[in-house]
């Protein structure tokens, strides 16, 4: 559990890549990265000490409500940040989109986030992300998604939960299905492995690497659904290394004060009595939806697996 | 105090936000034992203190939401090994370049610090994400071909006072030891067997040597 030390070798990682590209999302755990739409969001949310901004148009509330075809943003927008906070900044493109990824890494993002969340642009491939320079995050619901995404480059990955809606039940359930498969895995002959290894279409060396040492070999963070300081110990309880938070703080009625809660709440997630202070007072949450109530072409999380 | 003596050292690890367990994992392979430093009490009975690599906005936000300012404060003043790393070592240093202006637009003299190192530093000196990388450094007492990886680096931009500068990155000071603080503006711990660790390492375990002499004596 606690030894979170980047083992040199991960199959398919080159040394320079596990300690410069993983090694800079290690710096995030323990944080919250912040989804929000402007300078002065962006600001707020350094100030409440979110570890880094995702900068995007319409946080994923909005993209939800609007409908049509959901882009990267304008990179008007994306230098604006950049140029007001000091903390890391992400930003999202679509799955596939390896020519809106071109364009964020020549703008120097910090990270790249290939999201489900924008409308996918490539029903079958993902972003071949070992040619970039800079660290990409997936999302995924289950280690084979988990375990592809870092076969194609991914230093991060996070849980996909169902963006959007304030439920952190999908959240849950991804984060449950990934622990529990990672656990399968231990102590199994080589012969199984290989057997799993075929079944969720990744090398074997990875699944082995998995079956060893009973992790991702990257950081796992959490998102999706997270609305509530509660909702983020939550899911660091159940293994999230750190907490991305999207429409969950600036669609709710106190966004400065949910921003400050949801940090400590991270940090203190193993306190209760921390968790019960930060959560008073805090004002109107989200509205959130019933995940049965989403018919399945609304349902963000079966994008790109 | 007295039921210690003789046990491995502990190394309080600042785990407020940022890459903690990394660091925890390399003491642990130097023989150390380690704790999370969360909360004013867990500092109590610490024979060394780490300042990990992370954000420093999001560590100065949590030290004052925390109440842990104060207590941090008053555990460096102690004479006990202390190794600040990236985020740890902008938490240090006398004078931050930037940010210069807080969100309302008004100049700011400096980041709020402890000022435990006579330097000044501009965050992110070295670029943005895209600019990090592993580098190799120059240095008299590190074994040949040592490097160290740099992420969103801090950049030691002038030295105000007595400052050891053990090793360079091209003509930058990124490796020094002041008295019982030893910093660094790359990432020593997330590489296993690097040399700055087990330097740190043989700090700690002389410095509690040294401490147990001083009990012997005293009884």
């Amino acid at each position: 559990m606690t030894n979170n030390h980047p083992t040199p070798q991960v199959p398919g990682f080159t040394a320079e890549e596990l300690v410069s590209k993983i090694g800079f999302c290690e710096q995030l755990k323990g944080g919250v990265v912040m989804d929000v739409v402007n300078v002065e969001q962006a600001q707020i949310a350094e100030e409440a000490g979110a570890c880094a901004v995702m900068a995007l148009e319409r946080v994923p509330a909005d993209i939800r409500k609007d409908g049509g075809v959901s882009r990267a943003s304008d990179p008007d927008m994306i230098a604006a940040i950049q140029k007001a906070v000091s903390i890391p900044v992400m930003a999202k493109v679509r799955i596939g989109h390896f020519v809106e990824a071109q364009m964020l890494e020549s703008m120097e993002v910090d990270c790249i986030d290939e999201s489900e969340v924008l409308t996918p642009a490539d029903e079958e491939f993902h972003i071949e992300k070992r040619p970039f320079k800079t660290p990409f995050v997936c999302g995924c619901r289950d280690l084979g998604e988990a375990l592809r995404r870092i076969n194609e480059g991914a230093a991060m990955i996070r849980t996909k939960g169902e963006a959007g809606t304030g439920n952190v039940v999908e959240a849950v359930h991804h984060m449950r299905a990934l622990m529990s498969q990672i656990r399968s895995l231990r102590g199994q002959d080589a012969e199984v492995l290989a057997k799993r290894a075929r079944e969720l279409r990744v090398p074997t060396e990875l699944v082995a690497w998995v079956a060893e040492n009973q992790k991702l070999p990257v950081p796992n963070f959490s998102a999706g659904g997270v609305a509530t300081p509660a909702d983020a110990s939550l899911m660091m309880q159940l293994g999230a290394e750190s907490v991305f938070v999207g429409s969950g703080i600036f669609k709710s009625g106190n966004p400065v004060e949910r921003a400050n809660a949801i940090v400590r709440s991270v940090t203190h997630y193993q306190d209760p009595s921390v968790l019960v202070e930060v959560s008073k007072g805090l004002g109107e949450p989200m509205v959130g939806i019933n995940i049965d109530t989403l018919p399945p072409d609304q349902r963000l999380a079966n994008r790109g697996i | 105090m007295q039921a210690n003596k003789q046990a491995a050292p502990v190394v309080g690890v600042l785990a407020l936000q940022g890459d903690f367990a990394d660091h925890q994992a390399a003491l642990a392979a130097c023989g150390l034992r380690t704790r999370q430093i969360r909360t004013a009490s867990q500092l109590r009975g610490i024979d060394a203190l780490v300042l990990p690599g992370g954000e420093s906005t999001t560590m100065l936000k949590l030290l004052e939401v925390e109440g842990l300012w104060g207590p941090l404060g008053e555990a460096l003043q102690r004479p006990i090994p202390i190794l600040a790393t990236c985020a740890g070592l902008i938490l240090l240093a006398q004078h931050v370049e930037n940010p210069s202006h807080d969100r309302k637009g008004q100049a700011k003299g400096s980041q709020e610090s402890y000022g435990l190192l006579p330097l000044s530093v501009a965050r992110n000196g070295y670029g943005r994400q895209f600019h990090s990388g592993t580098f190799e450094l120059v240095s008299e007492t590190l074994p040949k071909g040592t490097t160290g990886t740099f992420i969103r680096a801090p950049r030691i931009t002038a030295v105000h006072g007595p400052c050891e500068v053990i090793a360079k990155r091209g003509n930058d000071p990124v490796l020094v030891r002041t008295g019982h603080v030893l910093a660094a503006c790359f990432h020593p711990e997330l590489t296993i067997g690097h040399p700055v660790t087990a330097m740190f390492a043989a700090m700690v375990t002389a410095s509690a040597r040294d401490s147990d002499d001083v009990a012997a004596e005293a009884q």
